[in-house]
């Protein structure tokens, strides 16, 4: 379902991403996880089309994002880091313009918001403005507006970030419902969640992939498991950075 | 091509729609339209003492049109794309299936309908020279039409600005340094130190780009179809280059 052949990107003199294939498909639930700066971001903004890559091509379900740029985006949802909204509306409002980003029927699009205001439990503020709300609802309000559309393909940058232990829980258990149905590309820092919400991790350093598997098996490289594996495959950077 | 002209369209609704509920989501749009009104009131009745002219007509109240445009207008349209920068909106924008022409066009008939409903209130001075005298009812509407087309002119001016910075108040004083460029080219006071530095000739031709030259023959009731043509083609240039510039973040250029 979404597919990364050798995408690269070059900030100036600075390779932000240097040479990153792989290959995901429907059920799958990949956590990309890598130190700051690896290049994590970047690759997803890419896949979501918000920046172009300077080599390699994005195809989501089948659609490349950059000859077909538009109908690959018909069939992506993507929560950009932070989750940043429009801070002048409510939740409500704010998932009636995606609607009309993603041209919905006033029918679906009624059925839509239903369906990702329970999905998401933000219904308690969903009149309130998204101004006032807290960092956890607010993330879920950018939650609910990535899955509006039902894409194949979802792109969450740290969906998590900022949530508490409950709302966390309730985020892992939302991904896991929809797991089935999708191809899901997850990053974050917090790596005691990848075994719980992820079944396939990436690691990746200074914009290349350095280990791709199942949780298990990265944690099982290392007798101090994932956490002693992520830190032995991205140490060498902070060495020749320090 | 028939999918990119549906995914403009769908932009320029979604963008549209969403634009002018944030102008009155916030009080943006009656501040603005208030001050914009008193403004136009001080000039029209004290600056050009608008009852010792003696003649029944809204000229006084017309002339001060480009000026106020000048500086209020780039308030209108600073926000425009600033703000999904300084928010990080722009990263969702840009991941949504529209085109950005759609989008920048949106949000300039957004802003282009608050200035157009600012004018709409100024009714009250057409209704007053009326009750003292009988004026030239097709003509006036004639100058306020070409008014709201010259308004969409400044406009496109601070929505492209907009583009280039993620701070609106910078985008403000860039929009009004640009929009004083334009309108006083035709300034007699400009154009008369052009003409005395190069010759009339180049004086002539800068005043071809001005607004105000352009207004001129509008706000005495004429319809002159060139200068209609030149703040279309104005807002089309501006446009054009409002896309270029949000087209340049996804190259990530900037």
């Amino acid at each position: 379902m979404l597919e990364l052949k050798q995408l690269a990107k070059s900030f100036g003199e600075h390779k932000a991403v240097d040479s990153v294939s792989f290959t995901l498909n429907k059920g799958e639930v990949l956590g990309f996880l890598g130190p700051n700066g690896a290049g994590k971001s970047t690759t997803m903004r890419m896949v979501a089309g918000v920046i172009e890559p300077d080599r390699g091509d994005v195809l989501i379900s089948g659609n490349s994002v950059i000859s077909q740029r538009r109908e690959a985006q018909r069939r992506l949802g993507y929560l950009p880091e932070g989750a940043p909204l429009y801070r002048d509306m409510t939740p409500v409002e704010f998932l009636k313009f995606m609607a009309a980003a993603h041209d919905l029927t006033r029918a679906e699009r009624n059925a839509a918001i239903d369906r990702v205001i329970a999905d998401a439990r933000i219904a308690n503020v969903a009149s309130r403005r998204i101004g006032n709300l807290s960092k956890g609802y607010r993330r879920r309000v950018g939650l609910a507006g990535s899955l509006l559309h039902d894409p194949d393909v979802l792109v969450l940058d740290e969906p998590t970030d900022g949530l508490d232990p409950i709302q966390k829980r309730a985020v892992r258990a939302l991904i896991a419902r929809m797991a089935p149905e999708k191809a899901i590309l997850i990053s974050t820092h917090t790596l005691e969640e990848v075994p719980a919400m992820c079944n396939r991790a990436i690691v990746i350093d200074r914009g290349r992939i350095v280990a791709d598997g199942t949780p298990e098996s990265l944690a099982s490289q290392n007798p101090g498991g994932l956490e002693e594996t992520f830190i032995k495959l991205t140490e060498a950077s902070e060495s020749e950075a320090a | 091509m028939k999918i990119w002209l549906g995914d403009t369209m769908t932009g320029l609704r979604a963008s549209y729609l969403r634009e002018l509920r944030a102008y009155f989501a916030t009080p943006l749009a009656y501040v603005f339209i208030a001050i914009f009104l008193m403004m136009l009131g001080f000039f029209t009745w004290e600056a050009s003492r608008f009852f010792d002219t003696g003649a029944a007509d809204l000229q006084p109240f017309f002339y001060w049109h480009p000026w106020l445009f000048m500086i209020f207008l780039p308030a209108l349209s600073m926000r425009l794309w600033a703000d999904e920068g300084a928010d990080g909106t722009a990263e969702l924008l840009l991941s949504l299936p529209m085109t950005i022409t759609g989008l920048a066009a949106g949000k300039l008939l957004a802003a282009w309908t608050v200035a157009g409903l600012s004018l709409v209130f100024t009714f009250p001075m057409w209704i007053t020279v009326n009750y003292l005298g009988s004026p030239d009812n097709a003509s006036i509407l004639l100058t306020y039409a070409m008014s709201l087309v010259m308004a969409g002119a400044y406009l496109s001016i601070g929505a492209a600005v907009s583009a280039l910075v993620n701070s609106q108040v910078l985008a403000y004083i860039i929009g009004v340094v640009i929009a004083f460029i334009f309108t006083a080219a035709g300034w007699p006071m400009v154009t008369g130190a052009v003409a005395g530095l190069l010759g009339a000739g180049v004086g002539d031709l800068v005043a071809q780009f001005s607004f105000l030259t352009h207004f001129e023959t509008a706000e005495r009731g004429v319809l002159e179809f060139r200068s209609f043509l030149f703040f279309i083609g104005f807002v089309a240039m501006w446009l054009a280059l409002n896309v270029i510039w949000v087209s340049q973040r996804r190259s990530a250029a900037r």
